[in-house]
C-alpha cells in the first residue's frame, strides 16, 4: 500500500490515507502524553491539544466547540445518538450504514427509490402515526452509491411531528462542505479517518442545548456525555485533518472530472455495466457499478491481485462479500447486486490510478460477457 | 504438480479451511514457488446453521486461515457460500435423514460447494489448479488414488469428483502421512501446527444431528412404534431421526432373547423395525448418481472391484453392473455385509485406485420383509473433513 506507484488505492469511502498535515501533527503529538483530566502541566497540555482539535472540528461543520462530543468513530457516534437522545420511536432510511440499522426495527425502515433517495411521502406517513417524540436517522451521503439525501426536506417533515433528526454525515466532510446549522439536524456523526485523519476518532455533534444520556459512564469527560480518557493522538489528528477540509473540497472539482471520465470509460468497455444513483446528486468521488455476469467477490479479488483496491457491499469482519443492502433496498435484483463494486476516488487520486483500474476492468468485462 | 508451465507462472488456488492440512498445503506450494492464492469458504454461522438469522461473523477457522496466509505472505480471500451450503449440503442432509437414510454430507460438500463453486472461483481467478488438503492422490492421467497413509485416506469422500474436475484439482498431501504434515506445519512455524483435527460434521459442532434435523424438518421428530421383525410392537420411540440402521443402543427395549439392532427405518409410518444381527445382512443393492472413473463406461455385464460401504469400512470384493443409464448401477457383494446403508456412498476401488462410486439406494417401495434383503444403515456417520 505504501507504494502508490504500483498500487491504485480507490477505496476512499472505506478509509483514506492520512494527510501530510495529519502525519506531522501526530509526530508532534507523541510528546503530548498527559491525561487531559490531570491538573498538572502535562495534563493541561493534553487538554489544550484536545480543545484545539475540538475548535477545528467545530469550525469544520459550523458549530460551537461545546456541541462536539469526541467518540471512537462513526459507529459509536451513531450509537450514542440513537441510544442517547430520548425518543419514543426510532426510524431510519433503508440505506443507512449498518451501525445505524442495528438500532432500528425492520418495520421502522423508510423505503428509498431506485436511486436510493428516501421516500418522503412514506416518511411523512410513518411519522404521522409514530409514538412521539420520534427520532429519524437519515444519512447525508451514502457510503456505497454516494447519493445525497434531501436532509432539509426530512427535517421539515420531522418538525411537523415534533421528531428529532440524526444525520450520519461520516462520508461527507473531505468530499463536500457540511454546515450543521444549514442542515438544521439535531445530531451529526463524523469520523476522522474518512477525511485524512486516523482510525479510532470521531465525533457526535449535537444541537446546542440538546441533552443526551451517555452510553459510556464512569468519568466526566466530554461534559459527561462520553466517559473515558480521550484518544488524544486520534483527536489531534482529527483536528489537523478537519483544518484541511477546505483544501480537500477544493480538489473535488478535479476528482469529479476524473470520476466522470472513469464512468464513461467503464461503460464504454462494458456496455452492460450499470452505474447506480448516477442520475441524482451524489458525492463527486464515488462510483457504484454493477457488472452482471461476474460476482463482486471475484471482481474484487482480481482487482486486488492486480494492485487495485476497491470494495463491494458491506465490509464484514470475516472479509466475505455479501450483496449490498443498499442496492437491494433500491430494488436492484439480488443477482445484479451480487455483481456490484464500489470505486471511490480521493483528493490525490491520479489518472494513472484510474487507468490501472480500467486495465483490469477490461479483463473483468470480457469475463463477465463470456 | 503436473502443470504445463513453470512454477512461478502457475497460479494455484488453495482451499484453506484454517486447519493444519490445508495450511500446510498452501505452505508447501508457496515454498515450491507457485503463485499461491488462499480462498476460505464461509459455509455456515457456527451454531446457527439452521435457525438464527445470518450474522456477519467469522469463525475461528477463518481467522486461522487468514493468519496462516499472512504468515505465508499470500493473498487470501473469504467467499460467502452460506446460501449454497445451506441448500446443497445442510438441507439435503436433513432430507436424507427424513427419508430414513444415513447421509454423507462431506461428499455433497465436495460435489457442490468445493468442486463446483470454489472450482469456478479458481477458474475465474485465472488459476491453473485448485489444491486442497485432502488425503488422496491424484496421479498422472487424472487418476484418483488412496492416500499413502490408509488410515487418513479421504478418497471415499472424493469418489464423485469428475474427470474434468480431477484435471484441475491437486491433492499435495496425498503422499504424506498426517505426522509428516504436522511436522511440516511446525517447520513452517504455522500457529495451527497443533490444532486438533476436526471431528464430526462441521455444521453440527455438538454432534447432535437429531437437534439440527428436527429444527429443519420437524416431521422427523414424530413419535411411533418400535416393531420387531416378527411383527410384535416392542416399544415406542420419539422420532425416526434418533435412529440409524445397525444401531443397537438407545432402543429402550428389554427382555429379548438376543440383542436387537435397528434393521430399518420407515419414516412414512414413523416406525422403527428391529431384529437380531443376522437381519442386517445384505448382499446386493442398487446405486444411483454413479460416477465412473475407470476406463470407458461401467460394463453392463459387471466388473469385479473392491467396495467401501462407509468411510471406515475395510473394502470387500463385489461385482458392479452398469445400469440402464450411466448414473445407475447394481452391486453384488461376494459375501453379505451388515453395513449396507441407504444414503451412504459405495465407492469402488481397484487396489489403491478409485474407480468411482454411487449413493446406496433405498430398497424399492413395498420391499417388505424378509428382512435379510432390507436396506440397513450403519450407526455411524462418516465425515471427511
Amino acid at each position: 500500500m505504501a507504494d502508490r506507484d504500483s498500487f491504485a488505492y480507490l477505496d476512499y469511502n472505506a478509509t483514506t490515507p492520512p494527510l501530510p498535515e495529519v502525519t506531522a501533527a501526530v509526530a508532534a503529538g507523541f510528546d503530548i502524553y498527559g491525561n487531559p483530566s490531570s491538573v498538572h502541566a502535562a495534563g493541561r497540555r493534553a487538554r489544550a491539544a484536545v480543545e484545539q482539535a475540538r475548535d477545528a472540528v467545530a469550525a469544520m461543520v459550523g458549530v460551537t466547540p461545546a456541541q462536539v462530543v469526541f467518540t471512537s468513530g462513526g459507529t459509536e457516534s451513531n450509537a450514542l445518538a440513537l441510544k442517547g437522545i430520548a425518543s419514543a420511536s426510532v426510524f431510519a432510511s433503508a440505506v443507512e450504514h449498518p451501525s445505524v440499522l442495528a438500532h432500528v426495527a425492520t418495520e421502522n425502515l423508510i423505503p428509498v427509490d431506485s436511486a436510493g433517495i428516501i421516500d418522503l411521502v412514506a416518511l411523512d406517513a410513518r411519522l404521522s402515526k409514530a409514538p412521539s417524540p420520534a427520532l429519524v436517522a437519515v444519512m447525508l451521503a451514502n457510503n456505497e452509491t454516494g447519493a445525497l439525501q434531501p436532509i432539509a426536506r426530512v427535517v421539515e417533515i420531522a418538525r411537523k411531528y415534533g421528531a428529532r433528526v440524526h444525520c450520519d454525515a461520516v462520508q461527507a466532510p473531505g468530499k463536500m462542505a457540511v454546515d450543521m446549522g444549514a442542515l438544521d439536524v439535531d445530531s451529526l456523526s463524523l469520523s476522522a479517518h474518512k477525511l485524512g485523519g486516523l482510525k479510532g476518532a470521531g465525533a457526535l455533534v449535537l444541537r446546542s442545548g440538546l441533552e443526551i444520556t451517555a452510553l459510556q459512564v464512569g468519568g466526566g469527560q466530554e461534559r459527561r456525555r462520553r466517559a473515558g480518557t480521550e484518544n488524544v493522538l486520534g483527536i489531534v489528528a482529527f483536528g489537523a485533518a478537519a483544518a484541511q477540509t477546505a483544501r480537500l473540497h477544493g480538489a473535488m472539482a478535479t476528482v469529479r472530472r476524473l470520476r466522470d471520465d472513469l464512468e464513461i470509460a467503464i461503460v464504454r468497455v462494458a456496455p452492460h455495466a450499470r452505474i447506480f444513483s448516477q442520475g441524482v446528486e451524489r458525492l463527486a468521488n464515488t462510483i457504484c457499478v454493477g457488472l452482471p455476469g461476474l460476482s463482486s467477490d471475484i471482481q474484487l479479488m482480481r482487482l486486488d491481485l492486480a494492485g487495485v483496491a476497491v470494495s463491494a457491499g458491506s465490509a464484514c469482519s470475516s472479509g466475505k462479500v455479501t450483496p449490498s443492502h443498499v442496492l437491494l433496498a433500491m430494488g436492484v435484483p439480488e443477482s445484479e447486486a451480487k455483481c456490484a463494486i464500489r470505486v471511490s476516488l480521493g483528493w490525490d487520486t491520479t489518472v494513472a490510478e484510474t487507468a490501472q483500474f480500467l486495465d483490469v476492468w477490461r479483463g473483468l468485462a470480457s469475463s463477465a460477457a463470456a | 504438480m503436473d502443470l504445463q508451465k513453470p512454477r512461478e507462472k502457475a497460479r494455484v488456488v488453495v482451499a484453506m479451511s484454517g486447519g493444519v492440512d490445508s495450511s500446510v498445503t498452501a505452505a508447501l506450494l508457496k515454498r515450491e514457488g507457485y503463485d499461491v492464492i488462499g480462498l476460505t469458504m464461509q459455509l455456515y454461522d457456527h451454531g446457527a446453521a439452521t435457525a438464527k438469522a445470518k450474522a456477519c461473523c467469522a469463525g475461528q477457522d477463518i481467522y486461522d486461515a487468514r493468519r496462516v496466509a499472512e504468515r505465508l505472505a499470500i493473498p487470501h480471500y473469504v467467499m460467502d457460500y452460506e446460501t449454497t451450503f445451506k441448500n446443497d449440503v445442510i438441507d439435503r442432509f436433513a432430507d436424507s435423514y427424513v427419508r430414513g437414510e444415513t447421509p454423507v454430507p462431506c461428499v455433497l460438500c465436495n460435489q457442490t460447494v468445493k468442486f463446483r463453486d470454489l472450482f469456478k472461483a479458481a477458474k475465474d481467478l485465472g488459476a491453473d489448479a485448485l489444491a486442497t488438503g485432502h488425503y488422496a492422490q491424484r496421479l498422472p492421467g487424472s487418476q484418483l488414488h488412496r492416500a499413502v497413509e490408509i488410515a487418513r485416506d479421504q478418497s471415499y469422500f472424493l469418489y464423485a469428483t469428475t474427470r474434468e474436475q480431477l484435471a484441475f484439482i491437486r491433492f499435495p498431501l496425498g503422499g504424506l502421512t498426517k505426522a509428516q504434515t504436522r511436522a511440516l506445519a511446525t517447520e513452517f512455524e504455522l500457529h495451527v501446527a497443533d490444532k486438533p483435527d476436526s471431528q464430526d460434521i462441521c455444521f453440527v459442532p455438538t454432534g447432535d444431528y437429531a437437534a439440527i434435523v428436527k429444527k429443519l424438518r420437524p416431521e422427523a421428530a414424530r413419535g411411533g412404534d418400535i416393531v420387531h421383525i416378527d411383527g410384535r410392537v416392542v416399544g415406542k420411540h420419539e422420532g425416526v431421526v434418533h435412529f440409524t440402521v445397525g444401531q443397537r443402543r438407545g432402543l429402550g427395549v428389554g427382555g429379548e432373547a438376543e440383542p436387537l439392532f435397528v434393521v430399518s427405518v420407515d419414516p412414512d409410518n414413523a416406525r422403527i423395525v428391529v431384529g437380531p444381527k443376522a437381519a442386517l445382512l445384505r448382499d446386493s443393492f442398487a446405486l444411483h448418481s454413479v460416477n465412473w472413473l475407470g476406463e470407458g463406461t461401467l460394463p453392463i455385464d459387471g466388473v469385479q472391484v473392491n467396495v467401501k460401504l462407509r468411510n471406515t469400512h475395510t473394502p470387500v470384493v463385489a461385482t458392479v453392473f452398469g445400469g440402464d443409464t450411466a448414473a445407475a448401477a447394481h452391486v453384488v457383494l461376494n459375501s453379505p455385509e451388515a453395513a449396507v446403508s441407504p444414503g451412504q456412498a459405495c465407492v469402488f476401488y481397484d487396489g489403491d485406485r478409485v474407480l468411482g462410486g454411487g449413493w446406496i439406494a433405498r430398497a424399492p417401495a413395498g420391499y417388505a420383509l424378509p428382512h435379510n434383503l432390507r436396506g440397513p444403515r450403519t450407526a455411524a456417520i462418516s465425515t471427511g473433513i
